[in-house]
């Protein structure tokens, strides 16, 4: 079984063209849909590395993320944040709060899958 | 005219005079006089007015007055603003000389500056548009969405791997799923930014306070405790005149707000009593618009849900409003009829409890808590009615289905809505 990615995004059509591309390259893609819900979900299944979407329904992805770095289990996860909202306050914020990396929509698929390989196969 | 303006008549000629490459005796020629004369004049050594000053300045093609008083001095202000303003070198003290000698070089600068000025202000409100229009807001990040699936999808299709029979209708499925929604969006919004936007600007004191408190709920949370008073607060805010007195009745408010209900010990009821009003109300004995703002501004970081509130007047205007995730309604003065707020003010005095549900996005829902108030009673008077209203997220099921609410006629997708004043353009694409 390959690593584990965890898709934290509300989008079912961006959810399954990210979960296809990723599977083809052999990580094993789980998804979550409700910001509210998602910090259970990160601890039930413990993903290798997240790809988080800032505006979630429930809890926005800089909330989860500022859950995740308070949490000595999660503090050192590798998260990539994804947001349409391409603002320099917004990438500011995703860096202060601890996100590895940040990349606004609309992305290319291989910019996604490049930096997955990047992180999980270093 | 000042003394010292006048004094310099004889050099603006000269300088006129060189500028038009003309030698001294030919003007002094064509306007009479000796050149000896016109001699002592262009050094200031005789005085000029009248008759011969308006025949020196036809000769020179330039105004009388040009001369007498060199340039003017709101065209002199402006020019020296525009070369503050753009952080220019320009020599800013010889800046009456250019005026003077190239009247329309100077005017083209002022109006430019007008121009660029006017360019900034509307670049502006269209980025505060953006940031504080939950509705445009929303609307865009919809648009983005859809053009995101499409791009990674489109990929994906003519990728060279090749793709079974089912993922490749699947994947055109969604391609067209997505482009029925990005058409819609994009009409959407061409109609929504086309609408006048005058009120944004009157709003606009009203919405920088928002921007204060949502930035400095820290600051706010220890003037509690300490002994800071509100004046300096708001001194410090660098806010201007009507955002200063705006920002003020909203501390104090709040600070009354703060001395009924302690933050330690609201905090603990509220979670204890699951965020209810009217049993916060009845334990702290204060009324229930107080106890609206109050969970208004726990702090999710300490485990509270993130809780949106709007204050409006009798016609609907907000006058304060704390958005919170998926929480906002539009300022524009064309917000949906059936937020719980508007039920209120329908019937002050009694508070309305009503979950609610937005169309786009189904596991969105709220809980929200609404009271219209008389705030002031004068004999023979209509009376000041405000109303606040409270929405909670993602509250328990309810024994009744959510009442659907929306961001604005113009682009909500509900279907069969009594209250629709307009069509959707989503709904009739």
């Amino acid at each position: 079984m390959g690593k584990r990615v965890l898709l934290i995004e509300d989008e079912p059509n961006i959810i399954e063209a990210i979960s296809f591309i990723l599977s083809r390259d052999g990580f094993t893609v789980h998804t979550h849909e409700d910001g509210e819900t998602a910090m259970e979900k990160v601890r039930a299944t413990p993903p290798d590395m997240i790809i988080l979407d800032v505006m979630l329904p429930g809890r926005s992805g800089f909330d989860i993320l500022r859950d995740l770095r308070a949490d000595p289990i999660t503090a050192g996860l590798p998260v990539l944040m994804l947001t349409a909202r391409g603002q320099t306050k917004d990438r500011d914020l995703a860096e202060r709060l601890g996100a590895d990396h940040f990349m606004t929509k609309p992305f290319s698929n291989s910019e996604v899958r490049d930096h997955v390989r990047a992180v999980l196969e270093a | 005219m000042s003394v010292a303006s006048e004094a310099k008549t004889g050099s603006r000629i000269r300088e006129r005079r060189i500028d038009l490459g003309l030698r001294q005796a030919d003007l002094a020629q064509s306007v009479g006089i000796s050149a000896s004369y016109l001699n002592l004049i262009e050094h200031n050594r005789r005085r000029i007015a009248g008759r011969l000053l308006g025949d020196i300045a036809r000769s020179l093609d330039v105004e009388a007055a040009l001369l007498m008083d060199g340039a003017d001095r709101e065209v002199l202000e402006q020019m020296q603003a525009a070369a503050v303003h753009a952080k220019s070198k320009a020599e800013i003290d010889r800046a009456e000389d250019l005026a003077s000698r190239f009247p329309g070089w100077a005017e083209l600068i002022c109006e430019q500056t007008r121009r660029i000025t006017n360019l900034e202000a509307k670049v502006q409100e269209l980025s505060d548009r953006m940031s504080h229009d939950p509705a445009l807001a929303a609307s865009l990040h919809s648009v983005i969405s859809s053009v995101t699936s499409i791009r990674s999808t489109a990929s994906i299709l003519t990728s060279d791997e090749k793709l079974d029979a089912d993922w490749q209708n699947r994947f055109h499925k969604n391609i067209h799923d997505d482009a029925v929604r990005l058409a819609g969006n994009s009409e959407s919004l061409i109609g929504y930014l086309e609408a006048p936007q005058e009120t944004l600007i009157g709003n606009l004191p009203a919405q920088l306070v928002e921007e204060w408190v949502e930035g400095n709920y820290e600051l706010i949370r220890s003037m509690e405790t300490s002994s800071r008073a509100v004046d300096d607060v708001v001194g410090e805010a660098e806010l201007d005149g009507a955002a200063s007195l705006l920002l003020t009745q909203y501390l104090d408010e709040a600070m009354s707000d703060a001395a009924v209900m302690p933050m330690s010990e609201f905090a603990r009821e509220a979670k204890k009593r699951d965020y209810h009003p009217g049993e916060l109300a009845e334990v702290f004995e204060t009324n229930l618009s107080a106890v609206f703002r109050r969970l208004s501004v726990l702090g999710p970081e300490s485990g509270h849900p993130p809780m949106g509130l709007t204050v409006c007047d009798a016609s609907g205007a907000i006058l304060y409003q704390k958005i919170a995730p998926e929480f906002g309604l539009s300022r524009a003065g064309n917000a949906c009829p059936q937020w719980p707020i508007f039920e209120a003010l329908g019937q002050p005095g009694r508070p309305v409890e009503r979950e609610v549900v937005l169309p786009t996005a189904p596991k969105t829902r709220f809980m929200c808590y609404a009271l219209a108030e008389q705030t002031i009673s004068v004999l023979n008077e209509p009376p000041i009615i405000k109303a606040t209203m409270l929405a909670i997220p993602n509250p328990s099921e309810g024994a009744k289905p959510p009442l659907t609410v929306g961001p604005t006629c113009r682009i909500c997708a509900a279907t069969d809505c009594a209250a629709r004043r307009e069509l959707s353009v989503l709904t009739s694409a």
